[in-house]
């Protein structure tokens, strides 16, 4: 049906569009979570009062999560050519493209992990801590079990947030969905492949959304399991 | 229970031969947040029996969750020292201090359970911190929550538990590592009164039967009557007074002591009570006598042998009997009708009995056909 909209010609080249994107959303994904949970753990525990208080540390490294979110991702592509250029060795295609996208969506993981990290109860932290728990065991023990619902609600923002990106980051060469929409879509005049990549884009949305929320539900354990079934069939 | 293996073998300076009988030594603690707001704790000095529920109460902003924080290095004082089984908590930090907390367990008003682990999991934690291996965690696990009587319960989460049954799982927690000291933030005062008396109970039960060092804030009296051998209270920061629950409750020294046993002892009359009596005898006078009851002198015919004996009516204000740590105790108001003159005979009476008593004021005669005064 959908594929059956497209020239024949054009499926080989939808799918590995689709590739494109995938390869894109996902090396991002992965890599802004290695760096950006630390970050927001960072962020968390060297906050002024916590366990590990840094406070000066604390606001250079908020300071710089908050300039680069600030900045629009189109000029942050542009303005980080050279250092994509010296990691990745390019500046176009969908492997230069994961450049850009990791670090623009580094701060927006490590702020919104660190915020629901933030929400676990100062009183857990402290009777931790009157176990005799070191730091590392208090982050593992604690912080991180205790925040996981938030940080699986933080993960699927961030993924669907990538998966927007990326089609920007495919106009300047990157690949993936958003770039076969624009040029066969707009520049060719072909609207059913433009209808066929919107429909594709919302359909992985919609389940990356849909597999987060049961996700943070299973994991979350402060709703009694009764109700939380309950909840999930109305 | 298996005993937990004692991580560290750090010893600290000598322990002082007084400080071995002593669980906790708090000497001249002092802690103050913001300059600006003054001592929030002022010079306290307090030792905590070996094998003691010692009681801590005041009222809300007194500065006992400050102290207790103290005990385990959660707070650091401005100055002062404190001596855990007669070890030195003040100035240590990172692994020693660690090591010294393994011994100093605490239970919290709000539980502090990690909502993500089981009953099993919150109790397992403390164990897994220490180091102890899987098998052993195994182990220890199911008996710590049989010590509870929460062996059922093991595989819920807290938000499948209730109040009590969470606190059950604190003290389990708290239990795991074998600790000398039991530090109690308000363990009750999330809970309704039954099942205050039940973890009341259970506590008072660990300390016979493990010896274990319990030391108790609070801010109900009616805790401290139940369950505490020794009790402390903090006013402003500063200790008001200290000693055995019995004769702190018996002859409360402070205002303040008297005020938080208001609702158990009567040693001050209801305030519309009081307003009536005069501070100086009268001619249309007459006076009122506090006795004080203690032990097996609470079951005397008293009332009854000041009217044999000495032909007064005597004609009770206020009164209450209550038994505190086993042992009986009444305070009771009585106005001497006619007793002005036999004032002395009386009291020396009362006082050859084991009863102690004191003149209050002086309540002025009715006038015919008004009483004077109910009894309450
Ligand atoms: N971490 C803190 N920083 C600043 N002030 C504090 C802190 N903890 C407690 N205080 C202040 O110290 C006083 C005593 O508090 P607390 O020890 O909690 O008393 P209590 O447990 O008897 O209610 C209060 O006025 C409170 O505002
Ligand atoms: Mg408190």
């Amino acid at each position: 049906m959908l594929f059956g909209l497209l020239p024949a010609a054009l499926g080989p080249l939808f799918l590995r569009s689709l590739g494109e994107t995938a390869t894109m959303v996902g090396a991002s994904a992965v890599l802004s979570t290695l760096i950006g949970l630390p970050l927001g753990i960072a962020l968390v525990v060297t906050a002024p009062g916590q366990f590990l208080e840094r406070p000066a540390l604390n606001r250079v490294v908020g300071t710089i999560s908050n300039l680069v979110r600030s900045t629009p991702f189109i000029i942050l592509m542009v303005a980080i050519i050279p250092f994509t250029r010296l990691v990745a060795g390019t500046s176009v295609g969908t492997t230069a493209a994961i450049v850009p996208l990791t670090i623009a969506i580094i701060p927006l993981y490590a702020r919104l992990t660190e915020a629901a990290m933030r929400e676990v109860d100062q009183s857990l932290i402290e009777a931790a801590q009157s176990m005799g728990a070191t730091p590392f065991q208090i982050i593992r023990k604690v912080l991180l079990p205790e925040a996981l619902p938030g940080i699986v609600a933080a993960q699927t923002v961030t993924l669907v947030s990538l998966i927007g990106y990326s089609a920007v980051a495919g106009t300047i060469g990157g690949g993936g969905l958003g770039d076969l929409g624009v040029r066969f879509g707009y520049q060719r005049f072909m609207p059913e492949v433009m209808l066929a990549v919107v429909v594709v884009l919302v359909a992985i949305v919609q389940s990356v959304q849909f597999l987060g929320d049961w996700t943070a539900r299973t994991v979350n354990h402060r709703i009694p399991r009764k109700r939380r079934v309950a909840r999930a069939h109305s | 229970m298996n005993a937990a293996p004692r991580l560290s073998s750090l010893e600290s300076a000598q322990p002082l031969s007084e400080t071995r009988r002593d669980a906790v030594r708090i000497e001249s603690l002092s802690k103050t947040y913001d300059p600006a707001a003054g001592p929030v704790l002022d010079d306290v000095s307090l030792s905590v029996r070996k094998g003691d529920i010692h009681g801590i109460i005041g009222r809300s902003g007194a500065g006992k969750s400050t102290l207790v924080r103290c005990l385990n290095g959660l707070v650091e004082p401005s100055s002062g020292r404190v001596f855990v089984s007669g070890r030195a908590i003040t100035g240590l930090s990172g692994a020693p201090l660690r090591a010294a907390r393994r011994e100093i367990a605490m239970i919290f008003q709000h539980f502090s359970l990690l909502s993500s682990r089981t009953a099993a999991g919150n109790v397992a934690l403390p164990l897994e911190v220490a180091g102890l291996s899987r098998r052993e965690i195994r182990e220890r696990v199911p008996k710590l929550l049989d010590l509870v009587g929460l062996r059922a319960k093991a595989d819920s989460y807290p938000s499948e538990l209730s109040g009590g049954q969470k606190q059950r799982v604190g003290i389990a927690r708290a239990l795991a590592l074998d600790p000398k000291v039991l530090l109690s933030d308000e363990a009750t005062s999330a809970l309704d009164p039954e099942t205050t008396e039940q973890i009341l109970d259970l506590l008072k039960s660990i300390n016979q039967r493990l010896g274990l060092t319990v030391v108790l804030i609070t801010h109900e009296m009616d805790v401290v009557r139940r369950i505490a051998h020794a009790v402390t209270v903090l006013e402003a920061g500063r200790i008001a007074e200290s000693g055995p629950t019995f004769e702190t409750f018996a002859f409360p020294k402070s205002a303040v002591a008297r005020s938080f046993l208001s609702s158990i002892v009567a040693h001050d009359l209801p305030p519309e009570l009081a307003k009536t009596l005069r501070t100086e005898p009268g001619h249309d006078t007459d006076p009122v006598l506090r006795i004080t009851f203690t032990g097996a002198g609470a079951h005397q015919p008293v009332v009854a042998d000041l009217v044999e004996r000495f032909g007064v009516r005597p004609n009770i204000l206020h009164g209450r009997i209550d038994t505190i740590d086993n042992r009986a105790l009444g305070v009771l108001a009585v106005v001497l009708e006619g007793g002005e003159t036999l004032l002395e005979p009386i009291r020396t009476h009362l006082s050859s009995l084991g009863l102690s008593s004191e003149i209050i004021g002086y309540a002025v005669r009715p006038v015919a056909g008004r009483p004077r005064a109910a009894f309450s």
